[in-house]
């Protein structure tokens, strides 16, 4: 039996797609195989280690535990959308600077998870810093090096505006 | 002077790809290449004979190309997986096959293969493949093992896959004659690597070359390769390997050839499309591989100062269903107990026993962390028994620095002799004191406990051997336009091998770091390494990139100094330039120099124009390339040592418990090591951070959790819990010890492993300091502490 295809448009990192899709194809998997936005990383596909954290309209969300078509009409933004153009942003700067990832599976997932954070408050504390980055998992860095990266993301954001 | 970059805490080249989501890691390749995707049927009993297989059902489903079991295995493919590593005290080693044949000996060991347009479909129809079982006795644990009632392979009635032991003097006879005397068990539980990004394998068949390549999250690309060549019959340049960015290793993936290495290329063959597979979380739990469970026993005899003069030790190590990796663990643990001691005279027995769960391979530290956990627990006893500080037991202990070489007397898990090359520990436990405040830790804890909190302070201490052999080896090739392509064997799994050893390259050709590019893992590009494990790296490959620079480095002075005209002892290269020392006038471009180095000079580009002007008129007498020499500015070299350097370190913890709860909070981590050299300060500084960060995750809450039939609870982030940044201190105080290594060209011990290797000792002593309860097991919950308190109140 072939499974029914919908018909999904949504926005990746400002561009807009139209796809059809099967209705159980992750959003993770959508973004990865369908679309070829293999930057977004899925760790666990069970919702705790955060590698797969997409911005959702701004929020960010574990895209390995959504389906492509639920977010039909929406507006997502992956790591490949940090960026403008070849200027890394703010976090992605910090993280090089702050040596923040090693082997850099779990990295999307961060930088995305922080970007929307810095957005609700641009002026974290060491603890606020902690607080952000404490649903995502590395196994790498310890996570010290990451909460530098944070502060130091603020700090670069203060310094452009 | 030029930049100096050895030493310098300089950025990684890998960062920029890895923040833009630019990164290629295997489930990556290919993406919109159409690859099918398969799918595995493994087995949900811990024993187990299979009756049946009935793939019927799951051939009808809807994009299914093929279903493979053991049946449809041939030739090699078909026999056990390799005994990488034997020894003879493995008498009765054992492996499994791709796919099982016949029974099952842990839950997750694979039995069936599907190959699907995608993952869904090879799901679906993995579900659809119906197994009938005859269920067998589960073994599980290291008392189920040793009682032997059951046994995990018919033809090892009591387990014992390996036995071995190991005497330096007389044990016996020195304890008769101590003062005093010791004896207790310890026990360390399960753990496990755990990277993020798990097993991976993408193979592609190419047809009209009869050729395979294959992408595999591994640490070793080059013995993935000869597995691939060996099991599916095909000629080693006929196979390649690939290990693109690899997302975490910590162990795991030096285990090879997986079964999915093996089966992924051979459907791909078969099939003639290309074919993918990616490990999913639970599929890691329960089919990849495990480490660090042991029981062991130790008897210890010392004098009134707390010298050790005999030390008996006997453990058992729980090597799970199979013996693929050998007994590697075991020895370490065995001849890593001893740390930066020199105890009197001793003798160490281990078994390695089977039970019918996941295998057992190296995990960070392999070994090392039972090893030192038994020594530590030691020392804190002695310290106790006679009432002595316990940094005052461990330094009159220490080996001391006029001793080095020191020889052990054993033989390492490299079959050499047990030779530590270099070190200063005395200064070491005396950095480390100061580092946590020991002196001053007594007078702090009494004020705290008068306020009724309850803080303690452990030490550990460690000595690894780093950088084992048999070699690696580099290949260093200036290009015409003066940058510089370097490729390594060995594989890189967030280490920053693409910045280190352009560091050493830069320094010793005398080129700007950023005109230096690293391949690693590359098998198109160097054939021979052994792989990423062992704190080797930077030892191996360091050494290796440095001894082929040298050489490009000797054939540019060569050819320069026939260009200008010059002796070679009168120049110098800085920045990419060969130039007449105090004469910069009187110079050549290291890509001119490229270009020369080569008879045959088609003006393809700038630089070979540009270089005409230094061409000299050849002798017609000669041969255009002189004996002995060849082509190109570029060499090949090999470093392989002696033996292992001996890296080592002191870690120290204060710790707070929480009375009512007994919550375990770090209040205080600090580290003193010693590396030897440090090309880059700031990524040893993170592969610390790390190590320590997976050595609490092992001694306060990561554990594996088999019940008595052999299934894993704990398969899943939810329930192994893996820290998050509110698990683990806020800071970690680091002091580096530089005492280079006199084995290799640069002095490198390597790092990799390090933080990882004392900690359970550490923060075990740091808790019974606190509670006055005897720690003699890990990993500590808050709930196994509130229970031992609870015991210790009601005795």
């Amino acid at each position: 039996m072939t499974e029914t295809r919908h018909e999904i448009a949504l926005t990746v990192n400002g561009i807009r797609h139209r796809r059809p899709t099967v209705a159980r194809r992750t959003l993770s998997d959508f973004l990865r195989h369908d679309l070829g936005l293999v930057g977004t990383h899925v760790g666990c596909e069970h919702g705790v280690c955060g590698a797969c954290t997409v911005l959702l309209d701004g929020e960010p969300v574990r895209s390995c535990l959504i389906f492509a078509v639920s977010v039909d009409g929406r507006s997502v933004t992956t790591v490949e959308g940090l960026a403008d153009g070849e200027e890394l942003s703010p976090v992605q700067r910090a993280f090089g600077e702050c040596h923040a990832l090693q082997c850099g599976f779990c990295t999307p997932g961060f930088l995305t998870t922080i970007t929307a954070a810095l957005a609700d408050d641009p002026d974290p504390t060491r603890a606020d810093a902690v607080d952000m980055i404490a649903g995502n998992l590395c196994r790498c860095t310890g996570y010290h090096n990451i909460v530098d990266a944070v502060l130091r993301a603020a700090e670069l954001i203060r310094e452009r505006s | 002077m030029a930049t100096r970059y050895v030493g310098a805490p300089i950025r990684r080249v890998e960062d920029r790809r890895l923040v833009t989501g630019n990164g290629r890691y295997t489930d990556d390749i290919g993406v919109g290449t159409a690859a099918l995707e398969a799918a595995f049927v493994r087995s949900p009993h811990a024993h187990a004979r299979i009756r049946d297989i009935d793939v019927t059902g799951a051939l009808d489903v809807e994009g299914v190309l093929a279903i493979y079991t053991y049946e449809d295995l041939e030739g090699a493919a078909a026999e056990p997986l390799p005994i990488l590593i034997p020894h003879p005290a493995l008498h009765a080693g054992r492996t499994a096959y791709a796919l099982a044949n016949g029974v099952v000996h842990h839950v997750g060991e694979a039995i069936a293969m599907v190959v699907a347009e995608n993952r869904y479909l090879a799901e679906d129809a993995a579900t659809q493949i119906v197994v009938e079982y005859e269920i067998l006795p589960a073994v599980v644990g290291l008392d189920a093992a040793r009682a032997a009632v059951h046994s995990v392979h018919d033809d090892v009635p009591d387990n014992v896959a390996a036995h071995l032991v190991q005497q330096v003097g007389d044990v016996d006879r020195a304890m008769r004659d101590v003062p005093h005397t010791l004896e207790f068990d310890l026990q360390i539980s399960r753990s496990c690597s755990m990277p993020l990004e798990g097993k991976a394998v993408h193979a592609r068949w190419d047809p009209d070359d009869r050729s395979l390549r294959v992408y595999s999250s591994t640490q070793t690309a080059t013995s993935v390769r000869a597995a691939i060549a060996a099991k599916l019959g095909l000629p080693l340049p006929k196979v390649e390997v690939i290990a693109p960015d690899v997302g975490g290793g910590f162990g795991v993936k030096i285990m090879h050839p997986w079964p999915e290495e093996i089966l992924v290329p051979m459907a791909a063959i078969r099939l003639q499309r290309p074919v993918k597979w990616t490990e999913d979380r639970r599929e890691h739990f329960i089919s990849s591989s495990h480490e660090r469970g042991q029981q062991q026993h130790i008897s210890v005899g010392f004098d009134d100062d707390g010298r050790i003069l005999a030390l008996d030790v006997t453990f058992w190590h729980d090597n799970g269903a199979y013996t693929p990796y050998g007994i590697i663990c075991p020895i370490v643990t065995s001849t890593q107990l001893l740390g930066p001691y020199k105890p009197g005279a001793y003798r160490v027995e281990f078994r390695s026993l089977y039970t019918t769960t996941v295998i057992v391979t190296p995990y960070r530290g392999a070994g090392r962390p039972q090893g030192v956990f038994a020594m530590e627990r030691t020392m804190d006893r002695i310290a106790q028994t006679l009432g002595l500080d316990r940094t005052v037991v461990r330094a009159t202990n220490l080996i001391q620095p006029d001793e080095f070489p020191y020889d052990q007397g054993l033989i390492f898990q490299d079959g050499r002799p047990l030779i530590y090359d270099s070190g200063d520990y005395p200064a070491q436990l005396e950095m480390i004191k100061e580092l946590v405040g020991w002196d001053g830790f007594a007078a702090h804890q009494a004020a705290a406990a008068a306020q009724g909190r309850l803080l303690g302070i452990g030490i550990g201490c460690y000595v690894e051997g780093t950088g084992p052999g048999p070699y690696e080896g580099a290949h260093v090739q200036v290009l015409t336009d003066g940058s510089v392509e370097v490729a390594i064997g060995l594989t890189s799994q967030g280490q920053g091998h693409q910045t280190v050893f352009a560091q050493i390259v830069a320094d010793e050709l005398g080129v700007p770091f950023e005109r230096v590019r690293v391949t690693t893992g590359d098998t198109r590009r160097f054939g021979y390494a052994v792989g990423t494990f062992a704190s080797r790296a930077a030892v191996m490959s360091g050494s290796a990139v440095a001894l082929a620079a040298r050489a490009v480095k000797a054939k540019a002075l060569k050819v320069a100094a026939d260009a200008l005209e010059a002796s070679e002892a009168d120049l110098e290269i800085v920045d990419g330039v060969v130039a007449v020392r105090g004469n910069p006038t009187a110079s050549i471009e290291l890509g001119q120099a490229a270009v020369l180095s080569n008879p045959l000079r088609y003006a393809f580009d700038e630089a070979a124009k540009a270089a005409t002007q230094f061409a000299r008129p050849a002798d017609p007498d000669r041969p255009p390339v002189p004996e002995g020499a060849a082509p190109g500015l570029e060499s090949r070299d090999y470093y392989s040592p002696p033996r292992c350097t001996f890296a080592s370190g002191m870690h120290a913890a204060i710790v707070e418990i929480d009375p009512d709860t007994s919550e375990i909070t770090i209040e205080k981590y600090c580290v003193v090591h010693d590396c030897g050299t440090l090309i880059n300060p700031m990524i040893v500084r993170g592969q610390v951070h790390g190590g320590v960060a997976q050595g609490i995750a092992g001694a306060l809450y990561e554990t594996l959790d088999y019940d008595e039939d052999g299934q894993l609870r704990n398969a899943s982030f939810m329930d192994f819990l893996m820290p998050y940044v509110t698990e683990l201190p806020a800071r970690i105080e680091l002091g580096h010890q530089q005492t280079p290594s006199p084995l290799n060209p640069l002095g490198i011990k390597g790092a990799g492993e390090a933080g990882v290797i004392p900690v359970s000792a550490v923060i075990a002593a740091a808790v019974e300091d606190a509670t006055g309860i005897r720690i003699d097991r890990m990993p500590l919950s808050p709930s196994d502490l509130f229970h031992l308190r609870r015991e210790g109140e009601t005795k």
